[in-house]
């Protein structure tokens, strides 16, 4: 590779967001719901569905593009995209949205999910025993390896990472519920969130029965989650004409490495580091020229709470093995040095798949967040292997 | 074991993976040699990324190893498996690294670094597939 190439800086802006309900049964389809959430951020953009000619989502996602397009009455989409890497993929809507407008290729672009995660045909961290359906374009082909010796959820893929991880800097699973309990208690105040007025004790996360011994309590957990979340993205120019003030997608990256996997990633040498975050931030900080001092919040992927260490340190805001004294120090609360999570995460608000923490990101720049860090003005989004740098600047 | 015990699930064979599942069956643990260059690797796949050679050897393993991680898994539930599960990850003396599980231990015995060996055990379906055993239970 000669120099590092990375989205031009700024060029596209988030200028719509939108979401449904987060509950744990919607009571109608992926498809309705993320009708529903597009509506809700074409409104929010000052737009109608005729101004839009692309759309992006995860390869995961159940609706199909033909079905949306004729529902919610798009006119004509001249790009489309997938994101693969699951969860982990998250924020590779925001990567390809704006590379999209960038280069020309699209002009308005939608970004969205819609899951049942918890009352659709398979709750998302059941025990399943085949590859999904969607193997061979998910990522799930190496999952083979798991499921004959019983490593048949996303708790117990992530756990083997985690546990490395704990042994090799001495990390408690106190120090997961540490994390937990700043999660929940930003929830608490987040009508939206799962957690709404239901903080918990370090004393309750420890009683949590275990999931995955020594390192994943039940409140380590996310909460399967149904709903939907979508997002607008257009170009900074015609961006300033509308009617919110634009977040800018200052830069978006993906890091993808050798032997990597997305939730059994278990054959890179070094397992209690997630190198990925570390290239993914080097590909954010260094290489898109933005400094950590910079960030006023972030929005980690915290699916389960250890990942969610794993990527502070991985990032950069915090030594290898330091993630725990960090947060300790109240790092992620409001008054802290990284505000983090500030919806309560996908641990504390709901599981929409990662994409919740994007509109988070764009609620706090905006000023409207439930728990508003003062005078936000950056932001970085982490999925671990793909993230965003989101600024007014 | 009676007839109504936990058995777990067959693998999915593939073409790709068929070369270590197919050994398994036979009692034998092995991985793919690269013809080209001698690097081992695992899981398998059709080309070496060291030096791009499609051919292949097997190489035979002593099953031999150590426990790099683990993770004692208690819920959700599957039938065909007993609980809790000890997921394991590996580090065969060869130099590979597998994902399996682990018998015949307590779970407040398991050490991350413990050595291991591979031993086979049936699935639904009959097909054999490597777990491991401490090495000083021999
Ligand atoms: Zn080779």
């Amino acid at each position: 590779m000669t120099g590092r190439r990375t989205l031009a800086r700024g060029a596209a802006s988030i200028v719509g967001a939108g979401c449904t309900e987060f509950s744990r049964r919607a009571g109608r389809t992926e498809l309705q719901l993320a009708c529903e959430s597009i509506t809700a951020a074409l409104d929010d953009a000052g737009m109608a569905a005729a101004d839009v000619d692309g759309i992006v989502s995860y390869t995961v996602d159940p609706v199909e593009e033909t079905e949306l397009v004729r529902s919610v009455g798009f006119e004509e989409i001249n790009f489309s995209a997938r994101i693969p890497y699951g969860g982990g993929g998250s924020v590779g809507v925001l990567q390809h949205a704006a590379a999209a407008v960038a280069s020309g290729a699209a002009e308005v672009v939608v970004a969205y999910r819609a899951i049942r995660a918890r009352s659709g045909a398979s709750r998302f961290g059941s025990a399943k025993t085949a590859p999904s359906p969607t193997s061979g374009h998910s990522g799930t082909t190496a999952m083979q390896w798991c499921m004959p010796f019983g490593v048949l959820t996303p708790a117990s893929w992530m756990a083997l990472n985690s546990v490395r991880y704990m042994h090799e800097f001495g990390v408690e699973s106190a120090d997961f519920g540490r994390a937990v309990v700043q999660l929940r208690e930003y929830a608490a105040t987040n009508p939206a969130a799962w957690g709404y007025q239901n903080p918990i004790t370090l004393d309750e996360h420890q009683e949590s029965r275990w999931i995955v011994e020594p390192c994943i309590h039940l409140l380590d957990c996310c909460q399967e989650t149904d709903g939907s979340v979508a997002l607008v993205i257009t170009g900074s120019q015609r961006a300033a004409d509308l009617p919110h003030t634009p977040v800018r997608i200052g830069t978006a990256s993906t890091a993808g490495l050798f032997e990597q996997e997305i939730a059994s990633d278990h054959y890179r040498p070094d397992l209690s580091v997630m190198d990925g975050t570390v290239a993914l931030g080097r590909r954010l900080f260094e290489d898109a020229g933005f400094s950590r001092d910079d960030i006023d919040v972030a929005l980690i992927y915290d699916a389960f709470s250890p990942i969610l260490l794993m990527q502070l340190e991985g990032l950069g805001f915090c030594g290898f093995g330091e993630a725990k004294d960090f947060i300790a120090d109240g790092s992620l609360a409001l008054d802290g040095s990284l505000p983090t999570n500030t919806n309560g995460g996908l641990i504390g608000e709901g599981y929409i798949h990662g994409l919740n923490l994007v509109l988070e990101a764009v609620r706090q720049l905006r000023g409207t967040a439930v728990n508003q860090v003062a005078d936000a003005r950056t932001a970085v989004i982490s999925a671990s292997r793909t993230g965003a740098i989101l600024t007014l600047d | 074991m009676a007839a109504d015990a936990p058995i777990r699930p067959s693998p999915t064979v593939t073409d790709d993976s068929a070369v270590f599942w197919d050994a398994a069956a036979e009692c034998r643990l092995v991985a793919q040699r690269c013809a080209g260059c001698g690097r081992l690797r695992h899981p398998p796949r059709p080309m070496c990324p060291a030096c791009s050679s499609l051919e292949v050897e097997i190489a035979e393993l002593s099953g031999q190893g150590t426990l790099y991680s683990y993770a004692i898994l208690h819920h959700p539930q599957h039938p065909a498996f007993e609980y809790p599960v000890i997921a394991a990850l590996v580090d065969l003396e060869e130099g590979v690294r597998l994902l399996s599980c682990l018998t015949d231990v307590s779970k407040d015995d398991v050490r991350i670094g413990m050595p291991v060996h591979a031993h086979f055990v049936p699935t639904a379906d009959g097909p054999l597939i490597p777990v491991f055993r401490p090495s000083e239970d021999l």
